[in-house]
């Protein structure tokens, strides 16, 4: 098949950017998104032209490297799949397609669709652990988990750290991605003793980080790759206020 | 009384580093460098840290006769750890908790990217709570064999040892491993063992385990202890006085070259399997590393043995850019044939049972669809040669549902292997449950690697090498669910024990980027980026790596011969030839330019595929993942020669295109004797 793309150029931090006309031809439907993207790439090289920077790395969905925005969705048309794991069949000749990067204040573009995340690992950094220093360990069978629970937590555990979720917020919150890792680690025994400083902490580094309030609109979890659900935030909400309450 | 393994040879690491052997005799070497395949037999090498004696107790008597750093020492010290996978950020977390100082880098944007966190399956321990017979002695039995012998038995003994205490460590992380009802663990059983030892969590074992690492390596980031670098790249390795001391690295996003320093080094860089292009590793995962670490001295150790994966989704196309593995448990339920006529372009459902060639079953009756790794992969690859494979290219054999629909039901085949249907169907846009599913064989894990002494130190002092950037454990054939096992293995529990014998000399004098060793490395590495950048030729990167993948997996994929390795040899001269003369890379070297990376990696595999080679060829016995055609049993198996081939093979580096120079190391069974492996 034969298709337009539309894509967000954009040379530097600084560069204002704006959207580039390309033609492809040729589109099998058996190629992924990216695998598309690489003939392209590969057709500028040869013309001299800098190829169109994005991220990826496994191709399998599972790294959270790519991140696109697909004709306005971040990820593109296809629930639950990650850019890299959208193949073409899902687009029909003579289509024309939109790509843009992530947009949000806490994920500025570093170039073309690569943006900088390292935001996420901020608020990680914050709380996003149990403190189990090497060697430090029990059994593993000195604290059983009910099943329920560890399934919880490992659905939770699941997210990819993309930031659609972010791009797809119209405030840019990072609430969803914060959310899940203080309902995995606080659905476990393990991560009971830090729980309250956790979710302080984190909320904070959140904050600081420049991403934007939660008001519940339900954009991120549409668009999770993983489907993290919103149960995650109230969880969240519920932990803060116990601990807000707490410390004052 | 045991036999001392090492004692009669005392060839040695130190002496490794500042042995000139190699590099003086090729100056007069009679012959020539135009020669395919040749290599030089330079002094045996030897491990000398592990201790002699009861195997159970080595570990712990290591321990006890390495020499500590007290805490005040280990502040003043720096450790460059390069990768963030399980073994690079275990390592550098707990080596941060010990209390030096860590300086981490990774080329993704985030630590927790790494490609570690695409593993799937589970994770090995010796843990025994099913009571099924497994204890710590079975799992360093069952590596033994199943790395065909040619692995370390001190060496897979620890790894066994250890991995206890890893899903201690991890549960204590929160790590959300699967569990039964009564609130305990889960285990299953993986790869043709015949325990419930595999560990998992769904589908992303390694995801849970890597971010339990990465979680571990925030907190001491956020301490301060650990000085994190995401999105740079190391692109030489600075030797000082003998010692490794540190790193040029280049900053992914500016562009910018800088030197970086440390008491030691240790490369988590992971492994090599790109060098075949397509693979099932992420786009990013290279040789650099390691490569450039071999160039300045540190020897490569069984660079030919490969591990290729039997349950691959086949190729689609010429845009294919990776290969997505299906989890090996497919092979539990599925049935895997082919079409007992060549050429048959039938669809699956019109042909009849009776011209179904279900030939796993047919050939190895008693292990059927579950045979090794290696022996799936080479059945489906014979069938393929004969004209009887199917889809696109005649490349692929079926695997089918269809029997175990019927024997369980849909829901329970759903149940077990939902995602994985979905997975394939999202890349296939075919539905596995109505037409089988289609797979091929792809590479998938390097066995060889940087070598490594007990202590997991190199021959150059000072630099470290874990994870799958080493030889060190599996032999000629790695077990499934058994890369997780060692990466946390080497990174929380046996180099932050090893490495403070070598840190216990240190602090060593300060260096600095004026130090003419650090101004050459620097240099090297700018003028290379240079070069890379001002050739202006008329190929892609992308199109030589590709080319490349077609040789290697050719010639030097699953089964190799003489004359194939030696064709392969002289199309890899020619195709780095063509290279350095005809590649383009467009942009500048100053901010991102993703072109110029792969440029810098795809040079290196270009270096490193040659080695493949020469080991593969000079390597005329069969063992594990190396098939060499020549040497198979009556019935086609894998034919091991002990009597020649029990060896490591370390390789010296003389020069791109030089003989290299071979260093064994004689490996010797006290435990475990080797016998013929048999799947019938
Ligand atoms: C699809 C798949 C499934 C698998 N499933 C399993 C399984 O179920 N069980 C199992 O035991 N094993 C499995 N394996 C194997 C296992 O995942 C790997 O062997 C293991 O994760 C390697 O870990 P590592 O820490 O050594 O390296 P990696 O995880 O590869 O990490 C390498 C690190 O080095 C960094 N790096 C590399 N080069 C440079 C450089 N030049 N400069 C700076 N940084 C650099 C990278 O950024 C990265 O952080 C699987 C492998 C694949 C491909
Ligand atoms: S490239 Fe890893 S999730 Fe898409």
């Amino acid at each position: 098949m034969n298709l337009t793309l539309r894509i967000w150029r954009q040379r530097s931090p600084q560069d204002k950017g704006r959207m580039v006309t390309y033609q492809v031809s040729d589109v099998s439907p058996d190629m992924s998104f990216l695998e598309m993207l690489d003939v392209l790439n590969e057709r500028l090289i040869l013309e001299g032209e800098e190829p169109v920077a994005f991220d990826h790395d496994c191709r399998e969905g599972i790294c959270g490297m790519c991140s696109m925005v697909i004709n306005g969705r971040p990820h593109g048309p296809q629930k639950l799949t990650t850019t890299c794991q959208l193949h073409m069949r899902h687009f029909k000749d003579g289509d024309t397609i939109d790509i843009e990067p992530w947009r949000a204040r806490a994920f500025p573009v570093i170039k073309d669709l690569v943006v900088n995340r390292s935001a996420f690992d901020k608020i990680i950094q914050a709380g996003g652990y149990i403190s189990a220093p090497t060697g430090s360990a029990p059994d593993a069978h000195s604290t059983p988990v009910p099943k329920p629970d560890a399934d919880a937590a490992f659905e939770a555990a699941e997210c990819i750290a993309c930031g659609a979720c972010v791009a797809a917020c119209p405030n840019g919150s990072g609430m969803l991605f914060t959310a899940a890792k203080i309902t995995h680690l606080g659905l476990l025994p393990q991560g009971q003793p830090e729980r309250e400083t956790r979710v302080l902490d984190m909320v904070a580094a959140h904050d600081d980080a420049g991403f934007g309030g939660c008001t519940n609109i339900g954009e991120c979890t549409a668009s999770c790759p993983k489907g993290i659900p919103l149960t995650t935030i109230g969880r969240l909400n519920g932990d803060f206020i116990k601990a807000a309450r707490k410390r004052s | 009384m045991l036999d001392n393994q090492t004692g009669d040879n005392q060839m040695g690491n130190d002496q490794m580093g500042n042995d000139q052997m190699g590099n003086d005799q090729m100056g007069n070497d009679p012959m020539g460098n135009d020669q395919i395949g040749n290599y030089i037999v330079g002094e045996p090498i030897a491990e000398t840290k592990a201790p002699d004696g009861p195997i159970e107790t080595r570990w712990e008597r290591r321990r006890f006769s390495g020499k500590l750093v007290n805490p005040a020492n280990k502040r003043k010290m720096t450790v460059i750890v390069v990768g963030t996978g399980l073994a690079g950020a275990s390592a550098g977390a707990t080596l941060a908790e010990l209390g030096y100082h860590v300086k981490s880098y990774c080329y993704q944007d985030s630590p927790r990217r790494a490609h570690s966190i695409a593993a799937q399956g589970g994770i090995n321990a010796a843990k025994n709570y099913r009571n099924d017979g497994d204890s710590v002695y079975r799992l360093f039995y069952d590596t033994v064999k199943g790395g065909d012998f040619r692995s370390r038995e001190s060496n897979v003994y620890r790894l066994a040892e250890v991995s206890v205490n890893i899903i201690d460590q991890a549960v204590a992380q929160g790590v959300p491993f699967a569990r039964e009802y009564g609130g305990l663990l889960d285990t299953r059983s993986f790869g043709g063992t015949q325990v419930s030892r595999t560990f998992y969590a769904r589908g992303q074992t390694g995801q849970q385990l890597l971010l339990g690492a990465y979680q571990a390596l925030e907190r001491q980031i956020a301490a301060g202890n650990v000085e994190m670098n995401a999105r740079h790249e190391m692109l030489e390795l600075i030797i000082v006085d003998g010692r490794a001391r540190g790193i040029v690295v280049r900053d992914l996003v500016t562009g910018e070259i800088t030197t970086e320093f440390a008491d030691a080094v240790v490369l988590a860089s992971g492994g090599y399997g790109n060098v075949f292009f397509l693979s099932t590793n992420a786009k990013g995962c290279n040789v650099t590393a390691s490569w450039r670490a071999h160039r300045k001295g540190a020897l490569f150790a069984n660079p030919c043995y490969t591990q290729i994966h039997p349950t691959c989704i086949p190729q689609s196309g010429d845009h294919q850019s990776k290969l997505t593995l299906m989890s090996e448990s497919l092979r539990n339920d599925g049935r895997v044939w082919v079409p007992k006529k060549a050429g048959d372009k039938r669809a699956p459902g019109d042909i009849p049972e009776d011209e179904r060639d279900y030939y796993l079953e047919r050939i190895y009756p008693s292990f059927g669809n579950l045979v090794p790794r290696d022996i799936a992969s080479r059945a489906a690859k014979n069938v393929c040669d004969e004209g009887r494979g199917v889809g696109p290219g005649g490349l692929g054999v079926y695997l089918d549902f269809a029997d175990a629909i019927k024997r369980l039901g849909r829901p329970a085949v759903e149940a077990k292997y939902g995602n994985l249907f979905d997975m394939y169907q999202r890349i296939t846009g075919e539905d596995p449950y109505e037409v089988p599913m289609r797979i091929y064989p792809a590479v998938h894990y390097t066995m060889g690697g940087l070598w490594v002494d007990y202590d997991l130190q190199s021959t150059i002092p000072g630099l470290f090498v874990i994870g799958e950037a080493n030889f060190s454990d599996h032999g000629a054939n790695r077990l499934g669910a058994s890369a997780l096992m060692q990466g946390l293995a080497d990174g929380y529990f046996v180099l932050p024990n090893t490495i403070n014998e070598y840190l216990a000399a240190g602090p060593f004098p300060k260096v600095d980027g004026q130090h003419p060793a650090a101004v050459e490395a620097r240099t090297q590495v700018e003028d290379r980026l240079q070069r890379l950048l001002s050739i202006n030729g008329d190929r892609t990167v992308d199109s030589f790596h590709r080319e490349l993948g077609h040789i290697m997996w050719e010639y030097c994929g699953m089964e190799r011969t003489d004359a194939g390795l030696r064709k392969a040899i002289e199309l890899i001269r020619g195709l780095r030839e063509e290279y350095w003369r005809r590649v383009k890379v467009s942009g500048a070297g100053e901010g991102l330019n993703q072109a110029l990376e792969r440029a810098g990696r795809v040079a290196d595999f270009l270096e490193l595929a040659e080695l493949m080679c020469i080991d593969a060829l000079h390597r005329t016995e069969s063992c594990g993942g190396h098939f060499r055609a020549e040497s198979q049993t009556p019935d086609g198996e894998a034919q091991r020669d002990d009597e020649n081939f029990s060896y490591v093979a370390a390789w010296e580096f003389t020069g791109a295109g030089q003989p290299p120079v071979l260093h064994k190391e004689d490996l010797n069974f006290e435990y475990v004797h080797p016998t013929q492996r048999s799947y019938k």
